[in-house]
């Protein structure tokens, strides 16, 4: 039997710039893939939980520590199935 | 007067805090981030370093650690708290500040000499100095890009939240220049320099650090 696994994906928010995503974009212009017009770089987690996952408990825990409201927007996937 | 300074595992200027707050004619008390309560501190400092490796977030994991829980219960009634640095970080991701610290827009480590105008000489530690007065204290981070919606600057602009703002180059692409902010009772303040780095003619660029650490205990006197 498999754990349930939940993910969370953590993107900066639109207004905030990246200057890391914008360090991966040059990098890859002297690469020679002009084709990319911009990267924005984030974190992605992977939680193994206990039973069925609680989407309200795992929204908190994904607002209010695995982000920070302040510069970043959540992505909560739960599992399908 | 009795200033605690809290160690997390990471920290590196708990010492320099230490020393300043000597220097400045206080009692300097060590805590550790994971002791249940502040017993009898009169104002808090949380250093500069890398708590937790600056794992997650910047400051994220030390604003969650048991001492905080005491410490932003306290803030709430009225005792001062400085944030330099890390400290800074972590106060914002506790909530007790505003904003937040980001990955200098150059991506690259800054350490030098840096001026900062005091914009604020009203908050609990800030007195010392005069509205208007620019000060050289050591600047040294990675992640000091203070970033905010530009609605919420715009409210701490008109609030006079900003208490000391970079003069002479920006160095890490921080928003309007803000180096260091305050709540809204000018009682816990955060920048990213370094005053406790500023403190002797030896050691220092200037002593114009002290003033953090003198101004305060004015501010326990007078509460």
């Amino acid at each position: 039997m498999t754990v349930p696994e939940v993910v969370v994906d953590v993107v900066l928010k639109p207004e905030i710039s990246d200057p890391q995503g914008q360090a991966v974009l040059g990098a890859l212009g002297r690469l020679g893939h002009a084709g990319v017009r911009s990267v924005r770089q984030g974190k992605h987690f992977v939680l193994e939980v206990d039973g069925v996952p609680d989407e309200a408990e795992l929204r908190k825990i994904a607002e209010t520590l695995l982000a920070n409201p302040v510069i970043e927007d959540v992505e909560l996937h739960l599992p399908t199935d | 007067m009795r200033i605690g300074v809290i160690t997390f595992p990471g920290s590196l200027d708990d010492v320099d805090a230490a020393r300043a707050v000597r220097l400045a004619g206080g009692e300097p008390v060590a805590l550790w981030h994971a002791d249940d309560d502040l017993a009898d501190v009169d104002a808090v400092v949380l250093p500069g370093g890398f708590s937790y490796g600056d794992y997650l977030r910047a400051g994220a994991i030390a604003a969650r650690a048991p001492l905080m829980r005491s410490v932003i219960d306290r803030a709430h009634q009225g005792l001062p708290v400085l944030g330099i640095c890390n400290g800074f970080q972590v106060l914002c991701e506790a909530g007790l500040l505003p904003g937040a610290l980001t990955r200098n827009s150059h991506l690259h480590f800054r350490n030098r000499d840096q001026g900062l105008l005091v914009e604020r000489a009203d908050t609990a530690w800030t007195s010392s100095y005069a509205q208007g007065q620019t000060i050289v204290v050591p600047v040294k981070n990675g992640e000091g890009r203070y970033v905010a919606a530009d609605a919420d600057l715009d409210r701490l602009e008109g609030e006079g939240r900003v208490v000391v703002r970079y003069v002479g180059g920006n160095p890490n692409g921080s928003s309007r220049d803000i180096a260091g902010v305050t709540s809204a009772d000018g009682r816990v303040v955060g920048l990213m320099p370094h005053p406790e780095h500023a403190v002797e003619d030896l050691t220092g660029p200037s002593t114009d650090g002290l003033g953090f650490f003198s101004s305060v205990l004015k501010a326990v006197v007078s509460a």
